[in-house]
Formats: C-alpha cells, structure tokens, sequence
C-alpha cells in the first residue's frame, strides 16, 4: 500500500480525466489501475468494490470512492481548492457545474458515428461561445483577478482550463474573442503543478481514439448506439 | 408569471430586481412542477426552510429572465438565497445543506453523503426525462427504472441501514442523503408501487422518514410539494424551453 490515491478506469479520459487533473494540480502523485478487458471489471464487481457497480472509482484515504462529483469534492476540500466558506464553495460549485455540463457534450463525443461527430462538434462550440465561455470571461473582467473565485487558486480554475483544452482540440481559434480567458489560459498552465501535468510523460490522457472507445464498450458490454444529448 | 408565497406577503413587481427578494425568504424560479427544482424544494421543507416559489409559464418569461441576466448558464432551476442567485441544482443543495447541517460532521461523513447522493440523482435522473420520452420507449424506460432501482441502488441502501442499523444512511444523524433517498423512493413506488417489497429496512427507513416532523409536514396537501408530471406539465416545458 503505496499510501497513493489509486484510480481505476480506461487507460482514457472519459469521466477520470477531470480527477488527474485535479490531483495533479494539488501536487498530489497516484496511481492508476486501467480496466482492459471484462474479466478485470467483472472481478471488481464481485469483489464489492464499485458501490453502483460503476467506475471512476478512487481508493483513497481508507475510502472506495465513487461517482465522479463525490471523488472531486473531496479532493478540492481535502487539499483546499474549495474556497474559504460556504458561499465561496457555492460559487465554485456553480461554475464547475458549468463547465462539467459543457464538458458533457465532449464525454460522448467519440462514441457518435462519423455523422454526428459533426453535428456535435458544432454544438460544442456553440455552446462553448455562446452560453459558458462569455460567462467565465465576465467573472475574469468584472474582478480583475487572477483566479475565478475569492483570489485563491481553486478547483474552478483547474476545472475550467481542462474545458478551454477540450473545447480548443475541437476548434483550435475558440479563445478568439475572449483575451480575458487566453489570459486565465496562459496562467494557470504556468502553475508549476499543471505545467507539470501538461507536459508529456505526464498521466494527463491523450484525445480518446476507437481504440479507447473499443476497450470501453468490450469492458462495459456497452454496444448500443450512443446519441448525441 | 405566478407567484406562490408560503405566507401572505405583499408581492413585489418583479421588474425590480432589488424589491425581488423583500421576504428574505428563498426564493424558488422554476415550472409549476417537479422536474429539477423537487429534490431543492424536498431539502428545503426537510430542513424547516419556508421558501417562495415563482412560476414560469411562457417562454417570454423565461425569456426575459435570461436578459436580465438572471440565470448564470441561462438555465433554471434558480434559487435567490443569501443574496446570492444560485443555478446548478447540485451546487444549490450543497449549499442549503451546508447551511443547515445537513451535509455531515466532516469531510469523510461529507465524502459519504456525496456519494449517496450522487447515486440516488442516477436513479432519479431516469424518472426525470420519462415523462418526454416517447409512448413507444415509456413501456422499456419503466423496466429499466425498475431494473435500476432493485438491482443497482436500493440494494445498496438496503445493506447500508442493515450493516450499522441506524436510523439514518451516515453518521446516526440526520442529513441530505436522508432526504433524497426518501424524494426518490417516493417517486419510484408511484410508478412502480410493489418496488420496496424484497427491501424490508428500506420500509422501515421510509415509515421513519415519513415521521420527521419536517418531512411530515411536506407529505400533507396543501405543502409546496408538486404532483408527477402529467401532459400539461410536459407541454409547458416544451413550449418554456423551445429553441
């Protein structure tokens, strides 16, 4: 027992990413264990680690955590990336909440047909531009700081810069029209722990490819067609 | 737009956004229904919190809310609290439950909570969008719902009660958990009303649950409690929230 938090999940983004990127950024090492094929995940279930029989799950701290929310509150708290009090934990709250629903629109994103894809790669951005964006850029301009909330580095900030990454690997000029965000952008990737974890080697996940979506559905026997929400 | 006060306060226009909030209660934006906004009116109620409600009924309401710059993500449920005009359904109830003690004594107990929490939304999310889905899915949307609700979350309920046979799900002591467990086997025994028959301290759990005088209080007619969507409710949104 290494003493490590320990992620079980795809050797993928999916929902596990946003949790790397929230330990990185707290400093804090872990280790994972990737699901290749079912007999792996079929052995977790029977051995009662997976409390809704579902993955990400984190053993961390003597807890089999689980549901991706849970996992990253208790470490924004724990590392103190969650404000100084409840209505800084609130604002924080709300703007994850944000880009956790933007995000949501990429998580499925490789499992649509060709078709789709495209479609969904507008809806994006779209919603990228004209619904979360705007919102994140008015916050940056109306208090002039260096972070989203309470002018203390915290899990809205590493959550957001993990969306502006996502949203720009599907059009890459996005931050175009929001310098207040290019700016959030370039600061926070100078943060000696994120710059870390943006550099290669690192355990940040690749863009998933068919390969990452074939393990996932042979793992979860999910051979349904994924639409888009 | 139609606004329902708990007491008989004088209502305030709400073209002025400073008058908006005069009871200092919170204040509750939403549709004149369950959908998103019950699982904040159940944690409300439960923690002794009067609140008042406004309906949205047109899309020019809603409409108009969003270029007032109302709503954060141009999205509702919104809850005016403390002077704050919160959006994000989960954010909204961490905070009432952080405010009211409902959240756990610490962060394990808060881990615990979440999770439980997190869980029983999955479950409840499914009952959220039955009511759009079309008459020729509803038939397998049930099942699933079924499906879900026996085999994957209120087992785990089951052998949580019965492994430190408490009272309540974390810590022997009331909290937010409590709450949505109970909203949730409510809704699920409405479409399914034999549900709980092979969960025997889940029965014991809801009789308990129904007790709590809060709770009680919300369960009798008359409460800010909404019935199951029915068509109209359906309709209504649709029409609200058309692109």
């Amino acid at each position: 027992m290494s003493g490590k938090p320990k992620l079980y999940y795809f050797d993928g983004r999916g929902k596990m990413e946003s949790i790397r990127w929230l330990l990185a950024a707290a400093g804090v090492e872990f280790e994972e264990e990737f699901l290749e094929t079912r007999d792996q995940y079929e052995k977790l279930l029977q051995g009662g680690s997976l409390l809704f029989q579902q993955v990400p799950m984190v053993e961390m701290d003597g807890m089999r955590m689980v549901q991706t929310r849970a996992i990253l509150s208790y470490i924004a708290a724990k590392y103190n990336l969650y404000g100084k009090d409840l209505k800084e934990r609130a604002l924080i709250d709300m703007y994850v909440g944000g880009t956790d629903d933007l995000m949501g629109f990429i998580l499925m994103f490789p499992f649509l047909s060709a078709e789709d894809k495209e479609k969904q790669r507008a809806v994006i951005v779209q919603k990228a531009t004209s619904r979360y964006f705007p919102v994140y850029e008015k916050v940056l301009k109306d208090h002039g700081q260096d972070f989203l909330v309470g002018n203390n580095f915290s899990w809205a900030d590493v959550h957001l810069l993990e969306a502006i990454l996502m949203v720009e690997e599907k059009k890459s000029d996005v931050l175009l029209g929001f310098p207040q965000l290019q700016a959030f952008k370039t600061r926070i990737s100078s943060i000696p722990t994120v710059k870390k974890f943006l550099e290669p080697g690192s355990q940040r996940k690749p863009v998933p490819d068919d390969k990452y979506v074939e393990t996932v559905r042979r793992v979860l026997r999910m051979y349904y067609d994924v639409k888009a929400n | 737009m139609h606004v329902r006060q708990t007491k008989l306060d004088s209502f305030q226009p709400t073209g002025n956004q400073e008058l908006r909030n005069m009871s200092g209660k919170p204040r509750l934006t939403y549709l004149n229904g369950r959908g998103r906004m019950e699982s904040i009116r159940w944690l409300l109620a439960a923690a002794g919190v009067e609140f008042d409600e406004v309906y949205l009924e047109t899309k020019e309401e809603y409409d108009k809310l969003i270029k007032d710059g109302f709503l954060l993500f141009q999205q509702v449920p919104l809850v005016e609290i403390d002077g704050m005009k919160m959006v994000q359904t989960r954010a909204i109830m961490s905070y009432i439950a952080g405010k009211y003690n409902l959240h756990g004594k610490d962060l394990k107990e808060r881990a615990l909570i979440d999770m439980y929490v997190e869980g029983i939304s999955d479950l409840m999310q499914m009952i959220l969008m039955f009511p759009f889905s079309p008459p020729d899915a509803k038939e397998k949307n049930l099942e699933s719902i079924k499906e879900r609700a026996t085999n994957r979350y209120f087992p785990v309920f089951e052998k949580v009660l019965k492994q430190h046979g408490q009272d309540f799900l974390v810590g022997n002591k009331f909290s937010w958990a409590d709450v949505q467990l109970m909203e949730a086997i409510l809704a699920v025994e409405e479409k399914l009303p034999t549900v709980l028959s092979g969960f025997p301290q889940l029965q014991v759990f809801k009789t308990k649950m129904s007790n709590v005088p809060t709770i009680k209080k919300f369960l009798q007619p008359g409460s800010p409690r909404k019935p199951p969507p029915d068509a109209h409710y359906v309709e209504t949104v649709l029409k609200v929230f058309k692109k």
